[in-house]
């Protein structure tokens, strides 16, 4: 372990900490208003309530919930797409290489987030139709990436070394192209990480995330535009969990590639 | 029959360019044959040909006969199965032929496991004797190692234990000790000898320099800008160059020699 794995984990444990309790207990239900409008924090409400008279920590507990399942259902959706397609373009023949490699660009000069506005547009708004269409605009990104990094390894020495004493190409790939690409893979997995929560937030934010009654960071954060001055704890509180959130995800990931190269582990 | 057979390979780019014009060649188990040439005289795609490991984009033609079966143009599950046991490599870089990433004991057992079917305490006692079997101290260590650990020379004998694991009937060395300073290249070229010599392998040993191609190699065979342009017993050709390829280069070797004698007491 690293100081800066070390670091990020300890942003993230809080949230996932506060998701996980929020599986068996919350303070109030999330749909309970009996605390009152704006209750400043108190004994009664840590937090205190928001503008409808709900509980502010057990909506970001819950909403802590929604950011880590949603960011790491993305990341999965996009791993599998990505990895897969960059793989597969990795080791294609030169036409279908540049075809896929054109058809990612396209992909990629889409801002994310409006790929994502198009297909929470075309399917109904939902928690899954999100997940989806963040998992979606982010796999274009990871396949690229993957095909570049499957490239560079595969014109390696050891490679054809490899294959020299006969070792066979699934045996190649799950040997030493995946070990190899995985340290920059995982690094931008976990960057990933960050960015799907931002961008389910985001999407919240705007509107278009889970309707009612899913609660996100980003609708809450929406939610507390109206009394950002009478009450800055409803914004504050869940602005703070979601850069926290980013800021553990960023950070453990340039930890993780620390500690998955052998090279820098002994240089650093 | 001859164990390898090329004849009239032809390697040429898309672009129709030729890199290497109709060399033909055999090389029997036991037999050592140097093949020298400068840098770019197509030396390592003969190698990669005979591997049927040329990279995309470039075409071979002409016939290679490896233990009896087509390399050109054979599938690659065939190829697969002489790779490792009928023909195997040794390249020049071995800190870029070796797996960063992987320990060296690993990557010695990988062609253990998947050739011979070893597992377990068998995998890693075969590991061990194929570490020591290059001469390398307390193997035991080395095979935890990663490759940026141990010395280029050290390295050079983990890619030889990992070529030789499975004891195969051919070895081609592509400028196995180029990389290396003169002492340790000496030590290695000694090794590669012993252990050639005990298994009874034929080598085809490919370099630039002649007074290390021609310390192991029984004939020799002179490529210039893709051709071979002279062939024939070592003494043979060191004594007579006929092409003027040749004769540059053991002129070159003669001169260094006769420095280093004048320089010597």
């Amino acid at each position: 372990m690293n100081r800066t794995l070390v670091i990020g984990c300890a942003l993230l444990a809080p949230i996932v900490a506060l998701a996980a309790v929020s599986l068996a207990w919350t303070p109030y239900g999330p749909a309970d208003t009996t605390g009152g409008r704006l209750t400043p924090p108190g004994a009664a409400h840590l937090l205190g309530t928001d503008r409808l008279g709900r509980d502010l920590l057990t909506l970001v507990m819950i909403g802590a919930r929604t950011a880590l399942t949603t960011g790491v259902l993305a990341v999965a959706i996009s791993a599998l797409i990505g990895v897969a397609g960059g793989l597969a373009a990795g080791f294609a023949g030169r036409l279908a290489d540049d075809v896929l490699a054109a058809a990612l660009d396209i992909l990629i000069a889409f801002p994310a987030l409006i790929l994502a506005l198009l297909v929470v547009a075309a399917v109904r708004p939902s928690l899954f139709a999100t997940v989806l269409a963040i998992g979606l605009a982010m796999s274009a990104v990871l396949a690229r990436l993957t095909r570049a990094l499957v490239k560079g390894v595969l014109a390696q020495d050891y490679i054809t070394a490899s294959r020299a004493s006969g070792t066979s190409w699934p045996r190649i790939v799950t040997g030493h192209v995946l070990p190899n690409i995985w340290p920059a893979l995982s690094v931008n997995l976990a960057l990933q990480l960050g960015l799907a929560v931002l961008a389910e937030a985001s999407l919240a934010y705007l509107g278009l995330g889970a309707p009612q009654p899913d609660i996100s960071w980003g609708r809450l954060l929406r939610e507390a535009q109206a009394t950002v001055f009478t009450s800055p704890i409803s914004l504050i509180a869940p602005g703070l969990l979601l850069a926290m959130l980013v800021a553990g995800a960023n950070l453990a990931a340039q930890g993780l590639r620390l500690a998955a190269d052998p090279a820098l582990r002994v240089t650093r | 029959m001859t164990y390898l057979e090329v004849s009239g390979l032809t390697v040429r780019t898309a672009g129709d360019r030729t890199l290497v014009r109709d060399v033909s060649f055999a090389l029997d188990r036991g037999d050592r044959l140097g093949l020298i040439g400068a840098s770019g005289a197509g030396k390592t795609l003969i190698a990669l040909s005979i591997l049927g490991l040329l990279p995309r984009g470039l075409r071979a033609e002409g016939r290679i006969r490896l233990d009896g079966t087509d390399v050109l143009g054979a599938p690659e599950r065939r190829l697969n199965r002489l790779r490792g046991r009928a023909v195997t490599a040794v390249f020049q870089e071995s800190l870029a032929a070796l797996d960063p990433l992987m320990r060296l004991g690993a990557q010695v057992a990988q062609p253990l496991r998947h050739r011979q079917g070893l597992r377990g305490k068998a995998l890693r006692a075969a590991v061990v004797a194929a570490l020591e079997s290059v001469r390398l101290a307390d193997p035991e260590r080395m095979a935890r190692a990663y490759p940026h650990e141990v010395s280029g020379g050290q390295r050079q004998r983990v890619a030889i234990a990992m070529a030789l694991a499975c004891e195969p009937a051919l070895l081609i060395a592509d400028e196995p000790t180029s990389s290396l300073d003169t002492t340790v290249q000496a030590e290695v070229l000694g090794l590669l000898d012993r252990l050639i010599g005990r298994t009874g392998a034929g080598l085809l040993f490919i370099g630039h320099d002649l007074a290390v191609v021609a310390g192991v190699a029984r004939r020799l065979l002179v490529l210039d800008a893709g051709q071979a342009v002279e062939s024939g017993p070592v003494a043979g050709v060191l004594s007579a160059p006929a092409h003027p390829r040749t004769q540059e280069l053991v002129g070159t070797a003669r001169r260094l020699r006769g420095a280093l004698e004048r320089m010597s007491p």
